[in-house]
């Protein structure tokens, strides 16, 4: 295998063969083999860095051991040093070996500008990672930016393609709010229903939700007759179903937290079996078992997955290399306990972004922090990634302005407290033209 | 006094860079909680809703520069002005209770601003927040532009406020107003008898309470960026009353000391541990059984009685 | 008028229903907190934690007793107002006894031992909400709707243990040696009450009233390791309204706030509620400091 020449697992070029291509078996088969050709065998890209750096690239990862996020940061945590074990028995990055440095954050916006002061100045590391809740990206990006040291999200939160934060905050390997309903709104009026209820948390989560699926509405002729926002403290949801309208044909649904159960429960005992369609974010769902008590009104509603739970529902080469090797059996738990069920929707985008962060390094050729202006343009110069183990829920497309990237959605059905693939959407599904160029803004 | 803040002005020159940032936020948070400190320590008056003056403070702030476009220090004025309203107004309805009932009163509308917070979502953005990176423009003094988030400009801004904190502290106990406040934290009938309106003078401590607390807030909100609902919830009116306790209430300088130490302290639990929080709890009982004076307090009583 | 009113027949319903079942378990919550304020002079800030420990034990007996929620369920009423009841009572001994009561020396305490229980919680449970299978479980079918019908249950059983918290008051030696402690502590002791271990008593009642409404509410919710804080907020303001001390006025607070909370949540927006009923607290204070029932300290 050549040096430079094609090797699948790094940034392409072209737009449209992401989407032309199949994305099964054959692509990934022949990136699996590309990561491992390029790693080992490429020795231009070796011996950039044998000169003297053998050292570690030190990256932070501010994860959320305590507070209303602890749930995702476990998982978080335990796919990051998973891919770190992975890329270091495949050569590391660029040779050098990875060492991930965590700090735990509470899930609270104080202590995570804190936490990235903390790295930057304290633990020296090279990059910060990993951050989930958008309050707490909010809170800690304004401190990456004028330490002037790359922090890179797994969020899902709309803030960095908004343009609200600074050009150091990337988000390259998990689909937005916006990206993500966009991509689902077209197949949920058209198959589900076009009268449309929309009951979501009283916060920023929900808002986008209620604002994009309103967007979307218009564009696909449907209407929206009501919209109910919850307080996320709210453990009793029964009087918020009686103001669902009567003709009601969806139930659109993105309750988040401790009373998520609940909210399920209640619904089915507010419906009955004379209930309308639902549609459901998994977000709900991380790290619940389906076939929890009261869960079984769910059956034969849908919900929007990032990555299908269940191993039949991608099974690509890359899917299970990447679902073995953080310790997920086909059930989508712990291998070493069947009861704990993985955020299987979100945990991968720590996987991905490791492996994004470690083609950025090999591509700048970065060594140290005097080469981040490097690295973050060749970042930019990314047009995205392709699906294989480096990046097993699907290839995505990058926008170097946004420092978003869009990718690839799955639908599924409940059928017996289990979840059924329906339907997977296009990369073209959830795109939007970026609204703001961080490019343009200075180092 | 003089010889802590001349030892606080020249650290900036010696410190690292961690060290040198974390101490600007904990000025700032050290005058927070000597804001609290007048209530609690000099009043005798214990308060769990005092976040909402910092919150105040900060979004009145916040969204003078973001939504409104005002420079720093116009919006500075306009956090305190609004922190005062808001104090006043508060002390007027509180301050019929006193004790227990003041303690939960102060803390159920301490939630309410937390929760119109999020009600206002428009202004506010809700639990997510802003920043003001873009829309703070530099601070123009005479011929020099100083960027607010400049390590050096955030210390010697956070030590000003600090030092003016202190001052301020320092006036009001050595001022017959303080005397009186101290008389009413010691009994407050007494006090009464004596012919003194107890209400006013509680009310006035109150309100300059509130606003040296959103005045923290509210260049808490300029040097740091980060405006959100976070600042009003309930932990950050327990954090002062911590701060204040474990440094010593009732002492000028118990809260920058207890602001400092519980600060490096949950920076190197949460090293090794991730139920930091356990060992908080452990030392807010501790320090109630055993050192209920706080730490500067036990050094007043052992050695120095002079300490204000 | 009527239009409206038969238009809104269903919400008004569904608002009276939901808003009495919360009635009921606030009630059960906030008069522990009521009782310890009443006797002991001290307001606990950990009150919460105890109501979460009872859900979170009432899942640990469901856990144990595997494919009998029935049996789990009973299991838990036993176990977790004792443990908890327990628990207070060493907090009592070993803390509240040592900083003698102190109005504001336990309030800190008891932050202290909130943070405490809750980051022993978070580590041996884990931070995730874990759901807790009602003992029976039955819908009941309105015309309109249809409606847990173990939410009813757990109405009905409030307000038995309240009757029964009643009783315990007026009829036994225990009871009447509160209401002496309560009206005047030292006149009490010189009566040969014997105040201190009321006062442990009384505490782990209040704890234990907590971790029963911990256990009866789980099956409706889930437990988890943050979820003692917002029952916490809403008893304040309940014992506030009512007067502190004031059993009575708690239940008739609770019911208030309860009832238009239920109202309110269904007819405009819940954040507007929890504003409301905070106004409505500043309301009482204007123009009844000591809360509704409210006595004056003795």
């Amino acid at each position: 295998m050549e040096g430079k020449e094609k090797k699948p697992e790094q940034s392409v070029k072209n737009k449209s063969q992401i989407s032309r291509r199949s994305l099964f078996g054959t692509t990934a088969a022949v990136a699996g083999a590309g990561v491992l050709a390029s790693n080992l065998t490429d020795p231009i890209v070796r011996s950039a860095y044998a000169a003297g750096s053998d050292a570690p690239i030190r990256i932070g990862f501010q994860v959320h051991r305590t507070g209303i996020g602890a749930t995702y940061g476990k998982w978080y945590e335990r796919t990051t040093n998973a891919a770190a074990k992975y890329i270091n028995e495949h050569g590391g990055m660029g040779g050098r070996p990875v060492e991930i440095v965590p700090e735990d954050d509470g899930t609270d916006p104080k202590r995570g500008a804190d936490v990235v002061e903390k790295f930057a100045t304290q633990h020296k590391v090279d990059f910060v990672y990993g951050t989930l809740f958008s309050h707490v990206v909010m809170g800690s990006s304004p401190r990456a930016g004028e330490l002037k040291i790359p922090y890179f999200v797994v969020s899902e939160g709309y803030h960095v393609a908004s343009g609200a934060l600074n050009r150091y905050v990337f988000q390259p390997c998990i689909t937005d709010v916006r990206s993500q309903i966009s991509a689902m709104s077209g197949w949920i009026f058209n198959n589900l229903g076009k009268k449309m209820t929309l009951i979501y948390p009283d916060y920023a989560f929900g808002y986008n939700h209620r604002d994009y699926a309103s967007a979307a509405a218009e564009k696909h002729g449907a209407k929206i007759s009501a919209k109910l926002a919850i307080p996320p403290t709210a453990s009793s949801f029964t009087r918020y179903f009686a103001k669902i309208p009567k003709d009601t044909e969806v139930i659109y649904h993105v309750m988040v937290g401790p009373g998520v159960l609940t909210f399920v429960r209640e619904m089915g005992e507010h419906f009955g079996s004379n209930r309308p369609e639902i549609f459901g974010f998994i977000d709900s769902l991380e790290g619940v078992a389906l076939d929890s008590p009261g869960l079984d009104f769910l059956n034969g509603t849908y919900f929007w997955e990032a990555m299908p739970r269940y191993a039949d529902g991608y099974p690509t080469h890359g899917e299970k290399v990447y679902r073995n090797a953080v310790g997920v059996n086909a059930n989508g738990a712990s291998k070493s306990d069947s009861k704990d069920v993985s955020t299987y929707s979100h945990m991968f985008g720590c996987w991905e972004t490791l492996f994004a962060i470690k083609e950025a390094v090999e591509q700048s050729g970065y060594r140290d922090k005097r080469d981040y202006a490097n690295l973050i343009e060749t970042f930019e110069g990314f047009q995205g990634f392709n699906e294989g183990i480096a990046h097993p829920q699907g290839s995505k497309m990058f926008s170097g302005k946004s420092h978003q990237c869009y990718g690839q959605q799955f639908i599924s059905k409940v059928e017996n407290s289990k979840f059924d693939v329906v339907h997977r959407t296009s990369i073209e599904d959830g795109y939007y033209e970026p609204e703001t160029d961080y490019t343009k803004l200075p180092l | 006094m003089a010889g802590v803040l001349l030892l606080l002005f020249v650290l900036q020159f010696i410190l690292p860079a961690y060290h040198h940032s974390t101490f600007s936020k904990i000025m700032v948070l050290a005058s927070y909680a000597m804001g609290f400190n007048i209530l609690l320590g000099y009043t005798g008056l214990m308060s769990l809703g005092h976040a909402m003056f910092f919150s105040t403070g900060m979004y009145a702030t916040g969204i003078s520069v973001y939504h409104f476009g005002y420079t720093g220090i116009p919006a500075l004025g306009i956090g305190v002005l609004c922190t005062v309203l808001v104090s006043m107004l508060l002390g007027l309805v509180a301050l019929r209770t006193s004790g227990v009932s003041f303690l939960i009163v102060t803390l159920m509308f301490g939630q309410a601003v937390f929760l119109s917070i999020l009600y206002f979502d428009q202004f506010t953005l809700g639990q997510d927040g802003f920043t003001l990176t873009k829309e703070l423009e530099p601070l123009v003094l005479g011929n020099a532009s100083y960027s607010y988030t400049d390590p050096t400009f955030k210390y010697n801004a956070a030590w000003f406020l600090f030092a003016l904190s202190l001052v301020i502290t320092n006036i009001l106990i050595l001022s017959p107003i303080g005397r009186v406040l101290i008389a009413i934290r010691e009994n407050e009938e007494r006090t009464q008898m004596l012919g003194y309106n107890t209400y006013l003078y509680k009310l006035f401590a109150m309100t300059l309470s509130g606003a040296l607390s959103g005045l923290a807030g509210s260049v808490h909100a300029l040097l740091f960026s980060y405006v959100g609902a976070t600042f009003a919830e309930i932990h950050h009116s327990i954090a002062p009353l911590l701060w204040t306790l474990l440094g010593g209430v009732g002492t000028t300088l118990g809260p920058l000391l207890g602001t400092g130490i519980m600060h490096y302290l949950i920076d190197f639990t949460s090293g090794w541990t991730s139920a930091y929080l356990l060992i908080v709890g452990a030392i807010l009982v501790l320090l109630v059984i055993g050192a209920p004076q706080g730490l500067m307090g036990l050094v007043r009583q052992k050695r120095f009685p002079w300490l204000p | 008028m009527l239009v409206w009113f038969e238009d809104n027949v269903a919400l008004l319903f569904l608002a009276l229903l939901d808003g009495t079942v919360t009635a009921f378990v606030l009630a059960l919550i906030a008069l522990g907190l009521s009782l310890v304020f009443g006797v002991m002079r001290v307001v606990n800030v950990a009150h919460g934690e105890f109501f979460m420990l009872g859900a979170v034990l009432a899942w640990a007996c469901f856990h144990f007793t595997g494919n009998m929620p029935l049996l789990g369920f009973l299991l838990a009423l036993i176990v977790a107002p004792v443990l908890v009841g327990g628990l207070a009572m060493l907090s009592d001994r070993f803390i509240l006894h040592r900083i003698q009561y102190n109005p504001e020396s336990t309030i800190v305490a008891t932050i202290g031992l909130l943070y405490i229980i809750q980051q022993l919680v978070l580590s041996f449970f884990g931070p995730e909400a874990r759901p807790v299978e009602a003992p029976i479980y039955f819908r009941v079918q309105f015309p309109w709707f249809g409606y847990s019908g173990y939410k009813l249950i757990v109405a009905v059983l409030s307000g038995f243990l309240l009757l029964l918290t009643w009783f315990l008051m007026v009829r036994s030696k225990l009871g009447l040696y509160m209401r002496a402690t309560q009206q005047d502590a030292e006149i009490a002791q010189t009566f040969g009450v014997p105040t201190r271990s009321v006062y442990s008593k009384v505490f782990a009642i209040g704890a234990g009233l907590a971790a029963l409404a911990g256990v009866l509410v789980v099956p409706i919710r889930q437990a988890d390791y943050l979820m003692g804080l917002e029952p916490l907020l809403l008893s304040f303001i309940v014992v506030i309204i009512g007067g502190l001390g004031s059993l009575r006025g708690t239940l008739v607070a609770a019911f208030i706030v309860g009832i238009s909370d239920g109202f309110i949540s269904v007819f405009y927006e819940p954040t507007l509620a929890k504003m409301l009923a905070t106004v409505l607290v500043a309301a009482v204070l204007i123009v009844k400091p000591t809360g509704l029932f409210g006595e004056e300290p003795g």
